[in-house]
């Protein structure tokens, strides 16, 4: 199977370029993963992030096919060749197929993505229903892998004045949540021509979450929550 | 080499080294934390079942029925003191994680959901409890982002992917700090800190097949081991009796708690002949040797009979959707079948640690003194997987690791502000302090060598899968030592092709290959050593318990010479539970 992979090293290339590997992938199928270290066990310079294998720390996004997604839930048997990686697409190339997740980061921590409940706490837990705390679901499982942000044109043009999709995803996961009280300052946060609404439900978003969110959905909660506290 | 200097140096931004950072951060210390990874990368977010906690949500409970479990489940290795602070603590400590935000699953009540868990009694080994507290499969996602929100709040002082190289000790033993390196960057950081603490998590990767992250290269032990500490009860190593066959990947003890079972290739329910009263739900190391024997005896399933069933379907569409979803995925992702309507080819795969670096209750790192039992290593604390405290002694039940974070994290984040008190002033490095981290930096930028990493890295891998397995005996682990032996030659001998400073992922994994083969020279020296069968560790040739003899904790040195010292059977406030036979 041939993989084209994007390959820059600012410590010796003056620009990117595409290397093709040829592997012997035999019957089995794989995840895009395991491929990639096969590819990397011959050539050490390949560099690219993972760590848990199964999807769930949000290590190995990438741009497979000209689509985000996790190398390691990806099976080989769902790519077209040559199968082309290149790194997340909106954020600066550290080398080869890692990016510079700082702007990223920047805008989750900018929707404060913490619990505040300034009653003091109960001696046990305190109490949500299952209806309560089924709003969360759908909401809380994101690991912050970045497909759907560096998939968003938006974020693209403002990565510095627009939150992006999942930390608007975030953001929706706070103010819904029974035990959170900080409603009202985290609406008046995004309150901004630029902070949430610079969203035009493209939808790139969803189509590009790994783990079936919908954070076009939760930016479309938030909208609707400021609109029916004008009125 | 560029300097940085805070109160606490933490290594490690997984579950211990967080809830311990947190306590420092909101305490107004200058918390330094390392992690080689973004901290929510970490491999307790990989963690699905939940945390065990005598909470009594679901059935009535007591905080001694769990110490009991756990002091049996240990097969009597654990330490008594260290199990009752653990589970007396445990029911604070998932509180304050439901105040911190942790989306918990929740009962009609609003009351934190709990499931039935292996090795789980009421009353002192009586009926099945139901102790395990969840966020459905997903608690280890949810409780490390809880966390690293609220080290958000408390403003910690992340060092994001940066590795930490070695321990930095002066001549008195005292340890000032640690050398990292910027992996970015590539460029090496000498963090000094009045108190060090070793939170890298668990060392799976030693093995072929593992539940492991590939982060998971015991690098707290390997430094803990060259800076001269010797580590404690490496021959036990848990087989989780159900990783995805081929792929490793873990599928939960939750599913077997929420009414799923195994099944052998003649569709028989064998755990009930193994473990009549507790069946699937008996300790993990009566399960994954119960598995390992039905193959071995070839009423494996598949045409290879080379594993059995996990079967779920009949516990219906909505109680899989609502509680396990993230096994669903796993399944479908990994074993190309949905559980709804197929059960899941599972065998025994390695999950956990027991062993580590000895700590006592409170995180201060022991070593054998030359006068007394044992002393404190001043200034540093170890947590976490990568520590032996020990409350899993010879097996741990599931859903202690998760608790065992939370409190020791805590419990050790609290000694250091008494330590810190005490110690105003921080000692200064030695002019050859920085010496052993340097070397090893510097061994990586030669550029011959006929070796290379990743052949050496699967063949250290292959040969403790084969030689250091579910079942052991002295030929096998003695050719084992001998194979690890000629692998490590060929290590001196290696080079790397990358010699690029940024982001140079082959000198990390070349650091972290050296590290792992610490890990696995004390582990299959321990287990040559101990000549009993106890809790995981399982020797054909020795088959039974013997507490006359063995019932003592491990300590390997890095020479190979091994110490021993007594498990400490007395509690801190309640009666011992003395050594009985176990049986579930
Ligand atoms: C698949 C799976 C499921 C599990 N499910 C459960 C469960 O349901 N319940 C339960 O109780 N237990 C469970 N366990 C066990 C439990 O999750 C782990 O034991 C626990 O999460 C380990 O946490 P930790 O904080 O010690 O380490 P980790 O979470 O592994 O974190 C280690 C940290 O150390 C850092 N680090 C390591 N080396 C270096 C270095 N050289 N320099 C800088 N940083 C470094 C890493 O970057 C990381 O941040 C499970 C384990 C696995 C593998
Ligand atoms: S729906 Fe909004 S957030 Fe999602 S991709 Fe489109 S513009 Fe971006
Ligand atoms: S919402 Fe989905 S795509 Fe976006 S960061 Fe979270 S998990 Fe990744
Ligand atoms: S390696 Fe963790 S999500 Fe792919």
């Amino acid at each position: 199977m041939r993989f084209s992979i994007y390959r820059y090293d600012p410590d010796t290339d003056s620009s990117p370029y595409m290397k093709d590997y040829d592997l012997d992938i035999g019957s089995k199928d794989m995840m895009l993963l395991d491929a990639l270290i096969m590819i990397k066990a011959r050539d050490d310079t390949l560099s690219l992030r993972r760590s848990c294998r199964e999807g769930v720390c949000g290590s190995d996004a990438m741009n497979i096919n000209g689509k985000n997604g996790l190398a390691c839930i990806t099976p080989l048997s769902s790519l077209k060749e040559p199968v082309e990686l290149r790194p997340l697409p909106g954020l600066p190339v550290i080398r080869d197929l890692i990016v510079d997740m700082e702007p990223f980061f920047r805008q989750y921590h900018s929707i404060r993505p913490y619990l505040v409940n300034n009653d003091p706490p109960p001696e046990t837990e305190r109490l949500q229903s299952p209806e309560e705390r089924a709003v969360l679901d759908g909401l809380y499982e994101c690991i912050l892998c970045a497909c759907c942000t560096t998939a968003c044109p938006s974020f693209w043009w403002n990565p510095e004045k627009f939150v992006g999709p999942a930390g608007l995803l975030q953001a929706w996961r706070f103010i819904a949540d029974s035990r959170d009280q900080a409603t009202s300052q985290r609406l008046d946060d995004l309150e901004d021509p630029y902070r949430l609404f610079r969203c035009h439900s493209i939808m790139n978003c969803v189509d590009a979450c790994p783990k079936g969110l919908n954070p076009t959905a939760a930016i479309g909660e938030i909208k609707r929550m400021m609109v029916r506290r004008t009125v | 080499m560029e300097r940085r200097k805070f109160d606490v140096a933490i290594i490690g931004a997984g579950g211990a080294g967080m809830r311990a950072a947190l306590q420092l951060s909101s305490g107004g210390y200058n918390v330094a934390v390392l992690s080689k990874v973004f901290p929510t990368r970490s491999h307790t977010v990989a963690a699905q079942g939940g945390i065990t906690a005598a909470l009594g949500n679901v059935t009535e409970d007591n905080w001694l029925w769990h110490m009991y479990d756990t002091v049996k489940g240990s097969d009597y290795l654990g330490d008594q003191d260290a199990i009752e602070y653990l589970c007396r603590m445990g029911p604070q400590a998932v509180y304050e994680m439901e105040h911190f935000g942790l989306p918990f699953s929740r009962l009609e009540n609003g009351k934190i959901y709990q499931r039935p868990f292996g090795g789980q009694s009421r009353n002192f080994g009586g009926e099945q409890a139901t102790r395990t507290c969840a966020a459905a499969d997903r608690t280890g996602h949810a409780m490390l982002h809880t966390l690293y929100q609220r080290n958000i709040q408390a403003k910690t002082h992340f060092f994001v992917e940066y590795m930490a190289i070695d321990l930095v000790r002066d001549g008195e033993g005292r340890v000032l700090g640690v050398v990292a390196f910027d992996m970015e960057k590539g460029e090496p950081l000498l963090i000094e800190a009045r108190a060090t603490l070793l939170a890298t998590g668990g060392a799976g990767r030693i093995f072929q097949a593992s539940t492991n992250a590939f982060i998971n290269t015991g690098d707290g032990l390997g430094m803990a081991s060259r800076s001269g500490i010797p580590l404690e009860d490496m021959e036990f190593w848990q087989f989780h009796p159900t990783g995805v066959q081929g792929a490793g990947v873990l599928i939960s003890e939750g599913v077997r708690g929420e009414g799923g079972y195994l099944v052998n290739g003649n569709g028989e329910r064998f755990m009930e002949r193994y473990a009549p009263h507790a069946k699937d739900l008996a300790g993990r190391d009566v399960v994954a040797r119960a598995i390992a024997l039905e193959i071995h005896e070839g009423r494996g399933c598949g045409e290879a009979r080379d594993h059995v069933l996990l079967k779920l379907d009949h516990i219906g569409r909505e109680k899989i959707m609502a509680r396990l979803p993230g096994i669903r995925e796993i399944s479908i992702n990994f074993a190309h079948v949905d559980p709804l309507e197929a059960p899941i080819p599972v065998v025994p795969t390695v999950h956990y640690m027991m062993g580590g670096i000895p700590a006592h209750y409170r995180g201060q790192v022991v070593v054998p003194a030359r006068t007394g039992p044992e002393e404190a290593v001043q200034g540093l604390y170890a947590i976490g997987e990568c520590a032996c405290v020990s409350v899993h002694g010879a097996n741990r039940l599931g859903g202690n690791s998760l608790l065992d974070l939370l409190v020791f994290g805590r419990a050790a984040a609290d000694h250091i502000v008494e330590f810190l008190k005490e110690n105003p002033a921080s000692p200064p490095i030695p002019a050859d302090g920085t010496d052993l981290a340097r070397s090893r930096l510097a061994r990586w930028e030669r550029r011959q060598g006929s070796e290379r990493v990743a052949d050496i890295y699967r063949d250290m891998q292959r040969i403790m899968q084969a030689h250091c397995g579910v079942f052991r005996k002295a030929e096998v682990l003695e050719q084992g030592l001998v194979k690890l032996e000629e692998v490590r030659r060929r290590l001196d001998d290696a080079a790397i092709s990358d010699h690029s400073k940024v982001y140079n992922t082959a000198r990390i994994e070349a650091l972290e290959l050296e590290n792992l083969m610490e890990v696995a020279f004390a582990t299959i020296r321990s287990a040559l050593a101990r000549r009993e069968s106890r809790g995981a560790h399982a020797r054909d040739d020795y088959p039974e318990r013997n507490d006359k003899s063995w019932l003592k904790h491990t300590l390997v040195h890095r020479d190979g010479t091994i110490d021993y010292k007594p498990v400490r059977l007395k509690p801190l406030t309640v009666p011992s539970f003395p050594p009985k036979t176990r049986s579930y």
